[in-house]
């Protein structure tokens, strides 16, 4: 029972690390999809994660923070779009600025309105999303193997990391089951295609990225509100990147996309679990290195493991009729 | 034949200081198919995208069966019964057939019935016209030809009454141009009306009822094709006389300058391309390779030109080997007297985003007459690209010029100039007036024939039967890698083409 136990601790906390990741990923697959790259995933979910912070703790409400970051997540996602779909600017300068622009507002801005060095107040329960116990849960504890894995890896999470495991088979029958799938694939591949099929391009592809800042936005209030009780500067900690990296290693596909965040979950899982553990045959590892990992599989991953992985045709190149 | 289907009154367009549409009239006819012709950049795909409502026109009205209407966008045009073919095919290449039919009219949010009712439309389209294609194929595993039939299935799926083809047959073998016109033929007959945008001569005297000519923006003529012919509509799309046919003497043989000896070239899948070629060429001569696309051609032009390494077989320059098989190095091969005209000049034969100068020393600027110390001669450089602009009228002549702000016809001119200005013995060229315009075909033909003349040997690839049969003094058929005949040029154009087709003319099946 050991064991189980261990499997649990680590799986449950995977599950919680990849949250965040998922729904980011998620967010870069509709806007990617649609041929718009976007590298400010990160800058979107911080932006969304401070606005929750701020918000939740103003209204002492968790929905009033969810809401406050979607808004600001997606105002975010609104301005990528201008610059590089209206004005067709170059799609990785207009995500990399708005990364350096929120990590230097939500500073700035916190510091200013609460004044508590780089956070925003600490949240108290009310304003937090809170654990949900599933059905059943207590009283199935005692069925061996399976009681313990739905009670403690099944039951037991916040409302939004149920939201975004729901979301992948959602966004797969989005993108492949729906019209707006349909045309927003085929906008991210040969944009002339669905010009000439008389849709209009500008207009899918700003439906996209404001999916991508809804996803963030959730992503962001997850962090704050969710796996922490509040806001600390730079509390993405490249999460977005690592979205990105996962979305590649997925090759855009949704599924795919989900068991990526959790191989990432999971390596982070393991770094912290064992961060100070020796472990068998290899001894104590340093911290550091532990820390690293997810990044240096990352670096691995994309380096050739996955085979090719070939972007959306169209992506970040801006729409220009032919002339 | 009296009702008219489409209606231009006045049609005007600039797009900035060109002045691509000038006040243009036309009116096509119900049921016909009806040519439009003139040179690159005449302003025919301008015109046919206002009719399709890819741009606004700055003045003018369009009538629709009688009706005026006001075309703001493609949706009007696709519910006033209009449909369009375009040159680039605006297909989703990684989507199903099915998929790219539907985009845009897929009934309703969820695709379900939508796949359902397009399924079934879709059968009875290729039952009626003929358009046999798999709607669950993905269009980039498609030939080519396939996927202008799905083009057109769109357009029919969205009950076109009119359907605009921009330059068809300029991504077809002759096998599937013959196709899509037989398509054509059966979409006149049940009454849908075709507008055929072409430089091909031939296609529209084969094929068309009436036909327009457009020259630098404005509509010049329109003639009922039986009451015309291919010399006056080429005189009216260039506005001078045009030498359709060739001019040459007898050819003089020498030498053999190159000789391939059972060249086997594969390419990057492993698929034999080239399988056991053998040919000599000798100075003095022009000899053609016709061949459907993509049946070895371009392979062999390659591993000849030292850029596709060959698994097996030799070649030899002036009596020297090439290694074929380990690294040719192209260079060397330049300066020992081997020009390639590559096929593909966008992408092989020219940098389209350096200055014309740059691209006329491409692959010669080592040459110690380009060269000051360390640095590039530019004045050198200039001087001498501006001497082949003048020798080959490349226009606008201008030497600092960006590349790909010259036509098709010019680019090409800058790639023949630099190959043939260097004195090579042998010149081999792929598909020498791919997307030219008449008049410059004329003289690239003219320039080729010269060179042969001068003794120089040509070795000569492309896809247009006419051009093989009128410039060469042999033509080699290839068929599937393999080269399945010989012919003198004056062989008839059915024996080639079924030489071309993989079936072996009597003289080979009595060996």
């Amino acid at each position: 029972m050991d064991y189980l136990q261990l499997f649990l601790e680590l799986a449950q906390s995977t599950v919680r690390l990849s949250t965040p990741l998922i729904l980011a990923a998620l967010a870069g697959l509709f806007t990617e999809r649609a041929g718009v790259f976007d590298i400010g995933l990160e800058g979107k979910m911080l932006g969304g994660a401070f606005a929750a912070g701020c918000v939740a703790f103003v209204a002492q409400s968790a929905m009033a923070g969810l809401l406050a970051a979607v808004v600001v997540s997606v105002l975010l996602s609104l301005v990528h779009g201008y610059a590089s779909i209206t004005q067709r600017g170059n799609q990785i300068v207009s995500g990399v600025a708005i990364n350096f622009i929120v990590a230097g507002a939500t500073v700035i801005l916190g510091e200013a309105w609460f004044r508590q060095g780089g956070r925003t107040p600490a949240l108290a329960e009310g304003a937090r999303f809170q654990e949900i116990t599933l059905p059943f849960a207590e009283t199935l504890r005692g069925v061996p193997l399976l009681g313990p894995i739905y009670a403690e890896l099944i039951s037991g999470h916040q409302a939004l990391t149920y939201l975004a495991f729901l979301m992948v088979p959602a966004s797969w029958w989005i993108l492949y089951r729906t019209r707006f799938g349909l045309r927003l694939r085929a906008v991210g591949e040969n944009p002339g295609a669905v010009d000439t099929a008389g849709i209009s391009v500008l207009w899918m592809r700003y439906r996209a990225v404001i999916c991508c800042g809804i996803l963030c936005g959730i992503a962001g209030a997850y962090l704050s509100l969710a796996a922490n009780a509040g806001w600390t500067k730079g509390m993405t900690a490249g999460k977005g990147y690592i979205a990105l990296a996962a979305l590649i290693f997925a090759k855009w596909r949704p599924v795919p996309v989900m068991l990526a965040c959790l191989l990432f979950g999971f390596l982070d899982a393991f770094a912290i679990r064992y961060q100070s553990t020796p472990l068998p045959l290899i001894g104590k590892v340093p911290v550091q290195l532990m820390q690293a990992l997810p990044y240096i599989l990352t670096v691995v991953l994309l380096a050739g493991f996955i085979g090719k992985a070939i972007p959306p045709k169209a992506g970040g190149v801006p729409y220009v009729k032919e002339r | 034949m009296g009702e008219l289907a489409i209606e231009l009154k006045g049609i005007d367009k600039s797009f900035g200081l060109v002045h691509a549409n000038k006040d243009i009239n036309l009116k096509v006819r119900k049921g016909t198919i009806h040519g439009i012709i003139g040179e690159n950049g005449a302003g025919k795909s301008t015109l046919m995208s206002i009719l399709y409502g890819f741009y606004q026109a700055d003045r003018g009205e369009i009538l629709v069966d009688g009706r005026p209407i006001d075309i703001r966008d493609p949706n009007t045009a696709i519910s006033a019964g209009i449909g369009m073919v375009h040159q680039h095919f605006m297909l989703v290449e990684n989507f199903t057939v099915l998929e790219n039919v539907m985009l845009g009219a897929e009934e309703s949010w969820i695709l379900n019935a939508g796949i359902t009712k397009a399924r079934s439309e879709l059968k009875r389209l290729e039952k009626e016209y003929a358009l046999e294609v798999d709607p669950d194929a993905v269009i980039e595993e498609l030939p080519v030809g396939l996927q202008q039939r799905v083009e057109i299935l769109k357009a029919l799926y969205r009950k076109a009454d009119i359907l605009i083809l921009d330059e068809p047959t300029g991504v077809l073998t002759p096998a599937e141009a013959d196709h899509l016109f037989r398509i054509l033929g059966q979409l006149k007959a049940q009454g849908k009306t075709v507008i055929l945008i072409t430089h091909k001569l031939r296609e529209i005297m084969a094929i068309t009822d009436e036909v327009s000519v457009m020259r630098r923006g404005e509509m010049v003529a329109t003639r009922q094709t039986n009451k015309t012919s291919v010399e006056e509509l080429a005189e009216l799309m260039v506005g001078r006389r045009v030498l359709l046919r060739v001019e040459k003497g007898e050819a003089r043989p020498g030498a053999v300058k190159l000789s391939v000896k059972d060249l086997t070239v594969r390419d990057s899948r492993g698929v034999t391309m080239v399988d056991d070629v053998s040919f000599d060429l000798r100075a003095g001569e022009i000899v053609g390779i016709a061949g459907v696309a993509g049946n070895g051609q371009s392979e062999l032009l390659e591993a000849i030109a030292g850029i596709r390494r060959a698994v097996a077989g030799s070649v030899e320059l002036n009596g020297r080997a090439i290694d074929v098989t380990g690294h040719a190095d192209p260079a060397e091969l330049r300066q020992r007297g081997l020009a390639h005209v590559p096929e593909d000049r966008h992408h092989v034969g020219l940098v389209l985003k350096f200055e014309e100068s740059e691209n006329a020393i491409l692959g010669y600027h080592d040459d110690p007459k380009y060269r000051k110390g360390l640095l590039l001669d530019i004045d050198a450089i200039r001087a001498d690209a501006e001497d082949n602009i003048r020798k080959y009228d490349i226009r606008p002549p201008n030497a600092r010029l960006k590349t790909a702000n010259f036509s098709g016809g010019n680019q090409q001119k800058i790639v023949l100039a630099r190959e043939m200005e260097r004195d090579p013995d042998v010149l081999i060229i792929g598909q020498p007036t791919r997307g030219v315009d008449v008049g410059a075909i004329e003289f690239i033909h003219r320039r080729i024939i010269e060179m042969r003349d001068q003794g120089k040997a040509v070795l000569l690839v492309s896809v247009e039967l006419d051009e093989i049969r009128a410039l060469s003094d042999r033509i080699l058929v290839m068929f599937a890698g393999r080269v399945v005949g010989e012919r003198e040029p004056d062989a008839s154009e059915g024996e080639i083409g079924l030489l071309m087709a993989g079936v072996e003319g009597p003289k080979e099946a009595a060996q």
